[in-house]
């Protein structure tokens, strides 16, 4: 058989037929749903009489309108969320599929649930109409997100009817330098490639920089990659990426271990295999990254200078740097570190999980947060939350002045009551700076969480690496 | 379903490249359980200020662009979140065709599955298009889907669809429908690959109960 790449393996070992010369129909392994993009598939369901296919292979969360207040019983106060959610766990029922729902321990956001749960394995293909779906190449599997007519698709028949997308391999070695990461170097490769640099491909990433990632590392970085616009993102699966499966997949551990690796064993790129595109960065290049626009391509080193669009290319990157910077207002050229911020956010499926905690956690142990702030840690998960208050982090961030909240999507698309006024200035963990996305006029600066944890302590955008971890 | 032969209208430009979903559809409208309602959320921060006041100056509040039902869009239109909202509300707002350099993949996706035809056209002609779209008096613009032609007053074209995405247009296509007549091979795929890989039989049920 010719050199095939992981992403060519992962689509042939789904291809349940060949429909055309570019279509597939693809078997979907597991699909995931919130309450906001699934009710109009259940709907077209009850309409057209049709049952769901295989309603094990499909798992629900109430995640992006679930109030976050520290309180203990969780009540949605608007009423149309309210009935998002009692409308999801009605569909649930009814179709016997299984669901984490309003005052589930162990709610959260869909993409953090799932892989600390043991629900995503290396070689699956995962789905959910969610962008942020391509978080779960971190392990091996190939996740993407979908619409909603797509998620009825699957849940009728649990396949999709997939175009294959070209293949493109970013090759990173070297070592991130201390105080970056991973979210610096899913910024610095937007940056670099742009947000339609991998617009019709599917990622695999490589290289001894990526190696040397954690897993949720490696989950931060799959998950921003959509943000250049691809549709998948990959890692081979190593043996840190088994460990992480087999610790919280007990039925693999037990049962299936040897069958399993043996499996696991194909899940890489063939020597030889061609890729349509590549590009190699560097991470000894990366520095912390902050955005300064309103897509998260246009982003600097913290200790960089923000662009003047007069000395961009004539088009249409000067036109949206020319937008982007009035709806931002900032002063091209001059620095952006120094800006004041009134509100930080850490949290997210991006940055929501445990390391990012502690990373943030250790900046901010010590300090407290800067008149005129607020600021915020939602933790991804009620697992995460758990674990952040067993190591007594939530006592770190609260003696700080941070409000410790309960798990969701929250502020990264401000869909539930967690919405930024106009002009408020946010320094956030999140992976999307778009106009209005945390709050009609608020502005949002995308960074890691110790960045964040640095813009809060400071009230200003500052280079975590002049702070010193304090005991 | 209707056929979709011809779409024939008046175009206006949307001058914003990487136009994300979350501007074509805010999340405050995202909160249904149905589709309906949507044309009041259609771009609604770029069409209304923030006291809710119409913005004149913005190109679909502009008498002469009252009946717009095709956009000239910037590159990577419709990038972001996968919300088909973006889709339901240009169709609510009278929106039947959208044409640009390129598109993001998930919306690209939701518009065909929906019949909201996107066009996909070289840079160049996108701007001329465009340009044609400001003057009130020349932005007519016709498209023929199943020759697959555009005309406006300076462009004529021809774009590429995808044979199974033509067909959606001008047959109407029950995607579920179709693909459910593979069941008996979807039923038997499963069974291969369960029988492969145990462990990915019912994962979420039998996740969920362990829990």
């Amino acid at each position: 058989m010719s050199s095939r790449t992981l992403y060519r393996k992962l689509v042939e070992s789904h291809t349940a037929a060949t429909l055309d010369a570019q279509n597939v129909l693809l078997f979907c392994d597991l699909h995931l749903m919130n309450e906001y993009t699934s009710p109009q598939a259940f709907a077209g369901l009850y309409e057209a009489q049709r049952g769901v296919a295989m309603p094990g292979q499909n798992v629900a969360v109430v995640s992006h309108i679930i109030p976050t207040q520290p309180t203990r019983i969780r009540v949605i106060a608007d009423t149309a969320s309210a009935l998002q959610a009692t409308n999801l766990k009605k569909n649930c029922d009814h179709f016997g599929i299984p669901l984490f729902d309003t005052n589930d321990a162990l709610q959260g956001i869909e993409h953090v649930v799932a892989p600390e749960h043991g629900m995503i394995r290396p070689g699956m293909v995962v789905i959910c109409g969610d962008s942020h779906t391509t978080t779960y190449g971190a392990l091996g599997a190939l996740g993407f997100g979908i619409g909603t007519t797509e998620v009825e698709h699957v849940l009728a028949t649990q396949t999709l009817v997939y175009r294959v997308a070209k293949d493109m391999r970013i090759r990173i070695d070297g070592a991130l330098p201390v105080g970056t990461t991973a979210k610096d170097l899913v910024l610095a490769v937007i940056g670099r490639i742009g947000a339609q640099g991998a617009r019709g491909y599917v990622v695999e990433y490589c290289g001894s920089a990526i190696d040397a990632l954690s897993i949720e590392a490696r989950f931060t970085l799959c998950n921003m990659t959509v943000e250049a616009g691809s549709r998948g993102a990959l890692i081979a699966p190593d043996r840190k990426a088994v460990d992480y499966v087999m610790a919280r997949a007990p039925d693999i551990a037990t049962l299936h271990r040897e069958a399993a690796l043996n499996a696991w064993r194909d899940l890489h790129s063939d020597d030889g295999a061609e890729f349509d595109t590549e590009h190699r960065f560097d991470a000894g290049d990366v520095a912390p990254q902050v955005t300064w626009g309103t897509s998260p391509d246009q982003v600097v080193a913290i200790d960089g200078r923000i662009p003047q669009p007069a000395e961009l290319p004539d088009g249409p990157v000067r036109s949206s740097a020319d937008r982007a910077l009035h709806y931002t207002q900032l002063k091209a050229g001059s620095l952006i570190e120094g800006t004041p911020v009134q509100h930080v956010f850490i949290g997210s499926c991006t940055n929501g999980r445990i390391e990012d905690l502690r990373a943030a956690a250790s900046i901010v142990r010590g300090r407290h947060v800067a008149p005129g702030v607020r600021a915020m840690v939602v933790p991804g998960s009620g697992a995460v939350k758990a674990a952040a208050e067993a190591e007594g982090l939530d006592q770190v961030f609260t003696q700080a002045g941070f409000e410790w909240r309960k798990p969701g999507c929250s502020m990264c698309l401000a869909m539930n009551d967690d919405v930024l006024a106009d002009g408020v200035r946010c320094a956030s963990t999140t992976n999307r700076n778009f106009e209005g996305r945390q709050g009609r006029g608020a502005i949002t600066h995308l960074m890691g969480p110790a960045m964040a944890a640095a813009a809060a302590v400071t009230g200003r955008l500052t280079d975590v690496r002049r702070l010193e971890i304090l005991q | 379903m209707t056929r979709h032969v011809r779409i024939d209208g008046r175009a206006a430009a949307l001058r914003i490249e990487n136009l994300d979903t979350d501007q074509i559809m805010p999340k405050q409208f995202l909160r249904g359980i149905d589709k309906s309602g949507l044309d009041a959320g259609l771009l609604h921060d770029l069409r209304f200020d923030a006291s809710g006041a119409v913005r004149p100056d913005f190109v679909l509040n502009r008498a002469e662009h009252k009946d717009t039902s095709i956009l000239i869009g910037g590159s990577n239109f419709g990038c972001g979140s996968s919300r088909e909202h973006a889709v339901w509300g240009l169709q609510q707002f009278g929106i039947r065709a959208v044409v640009a350099s390129s598109y993001a993949e998930i919306f690209y996706s939701n518009a065909m599955n929906n019949r909201l035809l996107l066009v996909t056209l070289p840079p160049q002609l996108v701007a001329k298009l465009m340009d044609d779209a400001d003057d009130p008096s020349g932005n007519a613009i016709e498209i023929d889907i199943s020759a697959q032609t555009l005309r406006s007053r300076s462009v004529q074209a021809t774009f590429e669809l995808m044979p199974r995405h033509r067909q959606m247009f001008l047959e109407g296509l029950d995607s579920i429908g179709l693909s459910l007549t593979h069941q008996a091979q979807i039923a038997a795929f499963a069974r291969d690959h369960w029988a492969r890989q145990p462990w990915l039989r019912d994962v979420a049920a039998a996740t969920k109960r362990r829990l």
